[in-house]
């Protein structure tokens, strides 16, 4: 899975892990959020892991893992929907493994998948936006924009052959996507190229 | 995943009832004589989705739970107990008993089994529902995946001959997915009015209808609620409207329901002929 692809790619290149924390931070200035993580699916031990993390719980939760049959999270990468959570107010244990490593609630969510050939890879999520872009299904579709434009440049990041099988970049093949400086400032692009036309859209 | 069409409508944003006024013709079909004292009794409903919470107060009794469970080479539907691991069912059963506070509900559910969800879960779960002759179906859920489109259409064109409503959420994005793209279900997008009763139609389908879906207070886990936007419940809305009405005509099909929806929408003005 291109979710596999892309944690141990992050996990082992100081540039993959860039690409990541670009994406969490340009989400996160563009919502004007607390903080914004991006999630990726392992398969086989049937987990989200919080792979980049931005602002509140920035220090604490890379790494952090949780079974993806629950949460927030859990449901937009079973569902495939994206969600907008607009009031947590009363406490409501919504993702308790945040709570319990960042002793951080927040009133507010929005949460959309990375999408790879009709698959949830990952979960991008949204904390706390700030109050004139929440409950607002116009900046939903923002984000899922931007979730699209994060979950290409993840396939850059990680190469994939004609055949749909993601490779890991170690073992792909000349002519090949690659993973290298170039291709990774492409993925840089691809994923910060998108923050001036959302910061045009919010503003109209 | 296919982009949505040019011109599309998934939900109504920047516009207001106002704004989509549908002339119809026919006779008047008011909601006083559609659903007018109707509470849903004796009307089946069921909730193909992730589960619903036991015993919350939102809720109230669930008749039945089952669960979509695969083996690793066929997937058949068994009888569980009830538990919702993630609370979008739950969300969507509190919203079918705000509405149709006596209809019976039942929850099959297609999503969360050790985090599992597909779409031949959901073919699977909806299928069987289907075929237990609920009276309604609610299916705040679809597929992006183009191979399990002809399966869908069959199924869904079974529900209508069988009088099984299904009422199903349009994606929260403007994508393509199914089956709420298919005629012979009743498609839920959302609006933005805070008026929670306030249901309007599309003048330009697919989407056909659409109700509260934005800022909406939803069941959630624990016995709680949280305050949540999508056509995810907007959906289960219509599903409670669909079951008074029924609880107060019993013999509608599937035809005469919708056009007892579009009819009574707030939005659709019936008048008496002539030219359009």
């Amino acid at each position: 899975m291109i979710g596999d692809d892309v944690r141990a790619a992050s996990a082992q290149d100081p540039l993959a892990r860039e690409l990541l924390q670009s994406v969490v931070d340009v989400a996160r200035a563009i919502f004007g959020a607390q903080a914004s993580s991006v999630f990726l699916l392992d398969e086989d031990a049937g987990e989200l892991v919080f792979q980049a993390v931005s602002g509140r719980g920035e220090r604490e939760l890379v790494g952090r893992r949780f079974p993806r049959g629950r949460g927030v999270a859990g449901w937009v990468a079973a569902s495939g929907e994206p969600m907008i959570l607009d009031d947590l107010s009363d406490g409501t244990p919504f993702d308790r493994e945040i709570a319990e490593c960042t002793a951080y609630v927040p009133a507010s969510l929005m949460a959309v998948p990375l999408i790879h050939r009709e698959r949830a890879i990952g979960v991008l999520e949204v904390l706390d936006p700030v109050p004139q872009v929440r409950s607002s299904l116009n900046e939903l579709d923002l984000l899922m924009l931007f979730a699209r434009q994060a979950a290409t440049a993840l396939r850059v990041l990680v190469g994939s052959n004609e055949r749909g099988e993601p490779r890991r970049l170690a073992t792909a093949a000349p002519g090949e996507i690659q993973l290298g400086p170039a291709g990774l400032a492409t993925a840089l692009h691809l994923v910060e190229s998108l923050h001036e036309l959302l910061e045009t859209s919010l503003s109209t | 995943m296919t982009e949505s069409g040019a011109g599309l409508t998934w939900r109504l944003l920047n516009r207001h009832p106002d704004d989509i006024v549908v002339a119809a013709d026919g006779e008047p079909v008011p909601p006083a004589w559609a659903w007018g004292g109707a509470s849903g009794q004796g009307v089946r409903v069921c909730v193909v989705d992730s589960g619903v919470e036991p015993g919350h107060p939102r809720v109230g009794p669930v008749d039945g739970s089952w669960a979509a469970v695969s083996d690793g080479t066929r997937i058949t539907v068994q009888e569980t107990e009830p538990g919702d691991a993630y609370g979008h069912g739950t969300a969507c059963a509190g919203i079918i008993r705000r509405v149709a506070p006596d209809c019976a509900l039942y929850s099959v559910r297609v999503l969360g089994e050790h985090g599992s969800g597909n779409g031949d879960m959901l073919l699977a779960g909806l299928r069987w529902a289907v075929r237990q002759n609920f009276d309604v179906v609610n299916l705040s859920l679809s597929t992006t995946r183009l191979r399990f489109l002809a399966d869908l259409h069959a199924i869904t064109d079974e529900a209508y001959f069988r009088r099984t409503l299904i009422v199903a959420s349009a994606h929260n994005s403007p994508i393509e997915s199914y089956p709420w793209r298919f005629a012979s279900v009743i498609s839920v997008g959302s609006h933005q009015e805070d008026d929670p009763d306030l249901y309007l139609y599309n003048p330009r389908p697919p989407v056909e209808f659409f109700a509260p879906g934005r800022n909406v207070e939803v069941a959630w886990l624990g016995g709680r609620t949280i305050r949540s936007t999508g056509n995810s419940f907007a959906t289960p809305f219509v599903a409670g409207v669909c079951a008074r009405i029924l609880s107060k005509h019993r013999r509608m099909t599937a035809f005469q329901l919708k056009n007892a929806l579009y009819l009574s929408a707030a939005n659709v003005r019936v008048g008496t002929g002539g030219p359009s």
